[in-house]
């Protein structure tokens, strides 16, 4: 195994602190990994440019590659667009199980019914909406589509 | 200094770090100005609504100023130029030293605001200043929301009828001569247009602004907004409300120079 997918593999072990629920691979947060001897350098893109999660995820990143035995420099940048797109299907179903619709899913994921009202736009995170599903009475969040 | 920023001439990158002061300004009033509506907007909805349209503003505002930071290359940082700067030194544009007001008021800025600031990172959105170009391309995808949630409440307002209209009315009149002061030139406008950096003068902008809200203003028989009184002066003499919102802001930063939160 090169170093660069163990690298990766260890990124999928790293949570998403606000929805623990899905790892940062999974939710398309990695961009790039670049391994030389010297250091581990690993690119990584905001969901939303102010998210006040970013410094807990380049800690979280550091502290994983640790063991890595180099030093490791996280940068965040926007060349590229975090957008919902790149949540892969797995981020999707794990977004699911823990109660948010995934981004362009328009049914409950509490009882998979399609009878859902947006209650707000905006939510608890920037990166949510709030919703209501009709059918099993249960408010839940869903990921906006950006 | 960024290489991009390093290649161009300084009357262009004063042009430049004005541009960028304008917009990063903007954004840091609007979005502290808006968050004194945390815990008691008129409904619980519109207060996560707002608060996370605050967050979003104030989300921008620094990253605006890192790539301002890079362009001046003076030994500030993003912090150091957002709060270390007496009234006089901020550049927001006046819509928003209009202070929070009724509901009314903070709906009717912030419509005026979202559909200027659409306008203007359309503008930018094939800039040739890439660490310019490749922020706005991602905060329009924010912004989109914003200006999708304004409209929707101006036409709830404005349809309503009795004191929602009259409210709203009042709020108009009151933010009208200033309200197209987002998109008043700035000094040396041009430079920035030959370089590719923006891709229409102030007068062009405001047009394209005219356009994109004017089938709204007609369909809700909503005065259209004057031009700007006071263009010359669009983003300076600022008022006694931003004096107070200035003292809000800078209260942590000024008890705890170089503090860290």
């Amino acid at each position: 195994v090169s170093t660069v997918a163990a690298v990766r593999s260890a990124l999928a072990e790293v949570a998403d602190p606000e929805i623990p629920a899905i790892s940062i691979v999974d939710l398309g947060v990695v961009e790039g990994v670049t391994v030389t001897d010297d250091e581990i350098r690993v690119e990584l893109l905001p969901t939303f440019v102010g998210c006040p999660a970013l410094d807990a995820i380049a800690a979280a990143v550091e502290d994983r590659l640790a063991a890595f035995g180099r030093p490791v420099e996280v940068r965040f940048g926007f060349a590229v667009p975090w957008t919902t797109d790149r949540i892969t299907e797995r981020g999707r179903r794990q977004l699911t199980k823990s109660g948010f619709a995934p981004p362009g899913d328009e049914t409950c994921p509490y009882c998979g019914s399609a009878n859902v009202l947006t209650d707000n736009l905006f939510g608890p995170t920037q990166c949510r909406s709030t919703r209501y599903c009709r059918s099993c009475r249960q408010p839940f969040e869903a990921f906006k589509v950006i | 200094m960024t290489s991009a920023a390093a290649d161009l001439v300084p009357a262009t990158r004063n042009a430049l770090s004005l541009l960028l002061l304008a917009m990063a300004d903007d954004e840091f009033v609007i979005g502290f100005s808006d968050s004194e509506w945390t815990g008691i907007a008129p409904m619980l909805e519109e207060d996560v609504a707002m608060s996370s349209l605050a967050q979003d503003e104030l989300g921008h505002a620094p990253a605006l100023y890192r790539v301002l930071a890079e362009v001046v290359d003076d030994g500030r940082d993003a912090d150091a130029i957002a709060y270390d700067r007496p009234v006089e030194g901020y550049y927001h544009a006046r819509l928003l030293d209009h202070g929070r007001g009724d509901w009314a008021d903070s709906i009717a800025r912030r419509y005026l605001y979202d559909t200027a600031d659409a306008v203007r990172l359309e503008a930018l959105s094939t800039s040739s200043f890439g660490p310019l170009r490749e922020l706005v391309g991602k905060i329009r995808r924010e912004e989109r929301y914003h200006e999708m949630h304004m409209t929707a409440w101006i036409d709830r307002l404005a349809s309503t009828g009795g004191e929602p209209r009259e409210r709203l009315l009042a709020a108009l009149e009151r933010l009208a001569s200033d309200a197209a002061t987002v998109l008043s030139p700035l000094p040396n406008e041009l430079s920035l247009v030959m370089a590719g950096i923006i891709d229409a003068t102030g007068e062009e902008l405001d047009a394209r602004w005219r356009a994109r809200i004017g089938p709204t203003f007609e369909r809700l028989a909503l005065p259209m907004p004057p031009p700007a009184a006071d263009p010359v002066n669009a983003r300076t003499n600022h008022s006694e409300a931003f004096r107070w919102l200035h003292g809000e802001f800078t209260a942590v930063r000024s008890t705890q120079p170089g503090a860290t939160w």
